[in-house]
């Protein structure tokens, strides 16, 4: 039997509340499927399952508080969940540990599944309603916001009720913003007081790699054009492959990562930042990772992202963008290594072999994990980015 | 498309990029990208709701031509004639 354990959200999370399991007892999954959705100070998290097989039993409770580590779901990879088996296997499991309240006990006997609707749950937990003691209306006596409020005993006015809707959204929206916050300022202080940065800058001539972007361009429809941020990735990923030290994290010593998995600077429009995984960008083309930003930026912004991308980035790239400040230094997400900082693209006059030019210039920087590498081992990744974005064609 | 129509456009399109602020404030030569703090990957995804819109598609080395509120809306009622 395969145990599921809640997964790792980024090393400034310690915990999600399980807020909808999407996958019930009998139901078959693969890799990568989204088995619940959980919230956190990130937003509403998808968790994907990572083995095949069909679920024989759901650990935890819906709206419990879970933190990164417990069994969330037994999977067996045969093919029958065998009900008769569900015995010896309950009495193999691990006790819960005790320091984690809410979650629910394993019984022998299926728990019974309160069909409700998100909204009516939510309503219902706000207000400290039993869900069990409601008689559903709702599709195959699913309960939902109405039997609650009924339940609640208030007959609000349904334009008020509207209202009160949409503020509690808000109030949500905001509670998020600000937990967002606390997330960001929990990772960079940490890194902060516990990660010596050392700090290396390189000016890069962007004027092949603009010229070749642009030529694509010309030949895609609108919605696929290319954007320098998925050009930098690349070239990113292509030097680490010369450079791994780079990708990698420090764990008391450094442990290199086999998967380059770029971890991309999203700012959020109301503050915060979010860094979304584009995973296996060397063995993307930028084409695919323009894709991939296509659909990776507006989930980020909405707070739609899965468990995987939040938890297997192997370095961070922020990029300042058009008309921004010319350089940014980072300041490294641990247990990450190293961050590669982008200023924003500008005209700046260069001389290239004798001949003064304008020239569209990025500065480029790397902030490093003194303890992990040193300033050369940076200064060769500098060189590399310098290097393939000198060769677009070849990116 | 007249151009009290071709601005409607603009104004929605940019509300549903930027929803916090109200573009209809701008001023005609404010700066469209700096005042409301929309980055390149939110101007390609306007480019293609205006070419969705409009049927007008802006090459990239038009961009510097439609800064603007202005520029813009004349960029855009020159293209459709």
């Amino acid at each position: 039997m395969i145990e599921f354990a809640m997964p790792s959200l980024g090393a400034d999370m310690a915990d999600g509340t399980l807020v909808e399991w999407l996958k019930k007892p009998g139901d078959q999954v693969k890799r990568g499927d989204i088995i619940a959705t959980v919230e956190t100070q990130k937003g509403l998290i998808d968790i994907e399952v990572f083995d095949e097989g069909f679920i024989e039993k759901l650990m935890v409770e819906e709206n419990t508080k879970v933190p990164v580590g417990t069994l969330m779901a037994l999977i067996n990879p045969t093919k029958k969940t065998e009900l008769e088996k569900a015995i010896p296997v309950i009495e193999e499991m691990p006790s819960i540990q005790p320091t984690e309240e809410k979650v629910i006990l394993p019984s022998i006997a299926e728990r019974i599944k309160i069909k409700a609707s998100p909204l009516a749950k939510r309503i219902a937990a706000e207000n400290n309603i039993d869900l069990s003691l409601i008689k559903g209306t709702g599709e195959n006596g699913a309960i939902t916001r109405k039997d609650v409020e009924n339940t609640i005993g208030h007959k609000i006015p349904e334009p008020e009720k509207e209202l009160t809707v949409l503020a509690t959204e808000q109030t949500k929206e905001e509670s998020i913003s600000n937990t967002l916050r606390a997330a960001v300022a929990a990772a960079m202080s940490k890194s902060n007081r516990e990660i010596p940065h050392y700090y290396l800058e390189k000016k890069i001539d962007l004027s092949k790699a603009l010229f070749w972007m642009h030529d694509i361009n010309k030949q895609q429809p609108i919605e696929k054009r290319l954007l320098p941020a998925a050009l930098l990735i690349k070239a990113v990923a292509c030097s680490l492959r010369e450079v791994p030290e780079l990708n990698a994290i420090w764990d008391t010593e450094l442990r290199l990562k086999t998967d380059i998995n770029i971890g991309f600077v999203v700012s959020l429009r109301n503050g915060g930042i979010i860094v979304p995984a584009i995973h296996a960008a060397d063995k993307k083309t930028v084409a695919e990772i323009m894709e991939s930003l296509n659909d990776i930026i507006p989930r980020a912004r909405a707070l739609r992202l899965r468990s995987s991308e939040l938890s297997d980035s192997t370095i961070t790239v922020t990029n300042i963008g058009e008309g921004g400040a010319d350089l940014v230094y980072g300041i490294i997400y641990p247990p990450q290594v190293a961050i590669i900082g982008f200023g924003s693209i500008s005209e700046q006059v260069f001389a290239v072999k004798g001949l003064i030019g304008v020239h569209p210039m990025i500065q480029a920087s790397l902030a490093g994990d003194h303890r992990a590498t040193d300033g050369l081992t940076g200064s060769r990744f500098l060189l590399a980015l310098n290097n393939h974005l000198q060769n677009p064609e070849a990116l | 498309m007249n151009k009290e129509e071709t601005e409607k456009i603009i104004f929605q399109l940019l509300k549903k990029i930027a929803p916090e602020t109200e573009p209809s404030k701008l001023s005609p030569n404010e700066n469209i990208r700096e005042s409301l703090g929309i980055d390149s990957y939110d101007f390609l995804q306007f480019i293609v709701a205006l070419n969705d819109k409009l049927k007008i598609e802006i090459p990239e080395e038009d961009y510097g031509k439609i800064t603007s509120f202005n520029s813009l809306t004349d960029y855009l009622l020159k293209k459709q004639r």
